[in-house]
């Protein structure tokens, strides 16, 4: 399988630079979470002395020496970054995978069955819509706490809600397509045709919607730890970082800056990819003929009657 | 007779209609009206009719694919009318359909091989590799090359989605397949290779067929016994060159003289049909044709013809018949 699925991949990435260079920083993204651990001890060790010390990447007339500076209470910055990165990403994957698995679940059974439980479902989505979100997360949080899990786990769901009406509206507009009335007339299940013959057409849509919603869920948990609701300090979020650097904005630019820019990166990467995957899964595109066809001409001509697929 | 392999009996198809169209109360569509007519094995029965007087209805009524509101389909000996779940899905295996628009009734996510092999999976009728073996047998039979089996179908042309469609109806050796204007969303030139392959597949297989049409050469071409429907009813029935020869309902009179004519100044008269086919909603008392028909009398106003059928097995309900039934 991995022998014929990775260079197939691989070979499609290659294609454009833009896919190639989120892969590469989403890539070192990760490796720098994966690396966290290491720089724990410098991330938390306070000293007031060296406050708001610049980057030393940048300006001479540094005390600390910290590559990319410190914070209001001397904490080195790039640690602190790294160790933010971990949270963040660990955050939104958990709440991404909770609203995806439970939204498009939901949303598969109420748009291919309708009937009561669709009903049902719709009306706790308009409930939990009237709510405003924040007002829901205090009342989640409240009940069940803060924290790293449970902050995941009240972005999980409130964030369902997107997964859930979209692939239901998508399941509404399958569901009458002659292919669907063919699989019936083969004598498939409706299992079979929710999963086997549904399920795949709605790919595309829903990890668009993941890489979207991954990075809505970083700066929701960005303004929850903002309002205290979200993962206690000391340990460092990129969203915490940025909301903790407001009062020194003037005197210290990198303390937004790079945190800024990491999650720009990360959202911006996972975007960028999320595009590439729905195309790489979609057989109407032909992924590796497609996009840059004029380099590779004499590659088209060499398969006898390519019906359909145009070489323009 | 001996018995055919599917009767359906007074069937009647109605849905729902919208607050909007019918006012209030509840009112219903009347796609399907009380309709009866049988198919022997290895017979073609041919449906035809103009857009909207439940062909397609009747047809997804017989398969269950959609509900039907009373009457009796019996296929092979059993009801089909009364079949739920497992039981439907197994009846599935020697019903099978072929679908008027080659390019929606194929998964776009599936390759053509998985297409064909899935009814043999479904019905575990097959290992994976005997599948596999068969639905390359099949695409052959059908006129497809192996080495195109396993794209996906958005890499072939109509008439071979088409194709793609037959095989996969054929997989598990039904005994009758339901075509609903097989042929109708393709270019000429291949309207006549998807007819032969039908035949051709009728004539090997030994298969019954439905066959929806609104074109009247096609039913010509393939069927041996025709019904011509009009706003859910049928009007007449016959053995196809009977009903060519000698058509009586007013309504497939006016159909045949639409065909147009291959000599010019060719003798018959083109019968013009003027105003528009009732709304099924509200069909008209009486016969449902009387609003249109150029033989309207007054008893057709007020009560419904009733089917009177010949020794040649041409049955017409029109008034025009009532008294010399006997004779053709």
């Amino acid at each position: 399988m991995g022998k014929i699925i990775m260079p197939r991949y691989l070979r499609s990435v290659a294609r454009d630079p833009r896919v190639i260079a989120a892969h590469l920083v989403l890539a070192l993204i990760v490796v720098a979470a994966l690396l966290a651990p290491l720089a724990t001890e410098p991330a938390l060790r306070q000293q007031l002395s060296d406050s708001l010390d610049p980057p030393s990447l940048f300006s001479a007339t540094t005390t600390r020496g910290a590559l990319l500076g410190t914070d209001s209470l001397g904490r080195d910055l790039g640690a602190r970054l790294l160790l933010a990165i971990r949270v963040s990403l660990t955050v939104g994957a958990l709440a991404v995978g909770v609203a995806c698995l439970v939204g498009t679940v939901l949303g598969l059974l109420t748009g291919y069955f309708m009937g009561w439980f669709d009903n049902l479902v719709m009306r706790i989505v308009d409930a939990l819509l009237s709510l405003p979100f924040v007002v829901l997360a205090i009342a989640i949080v409240a009940a069940i706490g803060p924290g790293l899990v449970n902050v995941a786990m009240v972005l999980g769901l409130t964030g369902w809600i997107t997964f859930a009406k979209l692939v239901r509206g998508e399941v509404l507009r399958l569901r009458q397509l002659p292919f669907v009335e063919a699989a019936r007339g083969i004598g498939c299940s409706h299992l079979r045709i929710l999963f086997l013959h549904i399920a795949p057409q709605i790919t595309g849509i829903v990890l668009v919607t993941i890489t979207l919603t991954f990075g809505q869920m970083i700066i929701a948990e960005a303004t929850l730890s903002f309002l205290g609701l979200g993962i206690p300090p000391p340990t460092p979020t990129l969203g915490g970082i940025l909301s903790g650097a407001q009062d020194t904005f003037f005197a210290a630019w990198w303390i937004v800056a790079f945190p800024g820019i990491t999650l720009m990166l990360i959202v911006l990467s996972v975007n960028i990819i999320g595009d590439f995957l729905r195309d790489y899964f979609d057989p109407q595109i032909n992924h590796l003929s497609g996009r840059k066809k004029r380099k590779r001409p004499a590659k088209n001509v060499e398969v006898p009657n390519r019906h359909g697929i145009e070489t323009r | 007779m001996h018995d055919p392999m599917l009767s359906v009996e007074n069937l009647v198809t109605h849905f729902p209609a919208r607050a909007s169209e019918a006012g209030r109360g509840k009112a219903v569509i009347r796609a399907v009206d009380n309709i009866s007519f049988s198919v022997s094995a290895g017979e073609t029965y041919a449906l035809v009719g103009e857009s909207g007087c439940g062909k397609s209805t009747t047809a997804r009524s017989i398969l269950r694919l959609i509900e039907p509101t009373a009457g009796s389909v019996r296929f092979r000996g059993t009801e089909v009318t009364a079949c739920t779940g497992r039981a439907l899905r197994a009846l599935r295996r020697d019903m099978q359909m072929v679908f008027q628009d080659p390019y929606s009734s194929l998964n776009p996510r599936m390759t053509v091989a998985q297409i064909v092999a899935e009814p043999l999976i479904v019905h575990r009728m097959a290992s994976r590799s005997e599948a596999r073996d068969r639905t390359v047998k099949l695409l052959d039979r059908c006129g497809l090359d192996r080495r195109y089996a396993d794209r996906y179908p958005h890499a072939f042309s109509g008439g071979q989605r088409q194709r793609v469609v037959i095989a996969r109806a054929l997989a598990t050796s039904p005994k009758l397949v339901v075509a609903d204007e097989p042929v109708s969303a393709l270019d000429v030139s291949i309207q006549s290779q998807i007819m032969n392959l039908l035949c051709d597949l009728q004539e090997e297989f030994g298969l019954a067929y439905v066959l929806i049409s609104h074109d009247l050469a096609v039913v010509r071409h393939m069927a041996d016994r025709i019904g011509v429907m009009y706003l859910g009813k049928l009007v007449e029935q016959a053995p196809v060159d009977e009903f060519y020869r000698n058509p009586k309902h007013p309504y497939s009179r006016a159909l045949l003289s639409a065909i147009p004519k291959h000599r010019p100044g060719d003798a018959s008269a083109r019968i013009v049909l003027t105003g528009e086919v009732p709304s099924p909603t509200n069909p008209p008392a009486g016969c449902p044709f009387h609003t249109r028909c150029p033989h309207v009398m007054p008893r057709c106003h007020t009560e419904g013809p009733k089917t009177s059928t010949n020794a040649a097995g041409h049955s017409v309900a029109c008034h025009l018949f009532d008294e010399d039934s006997n004779d053709s």
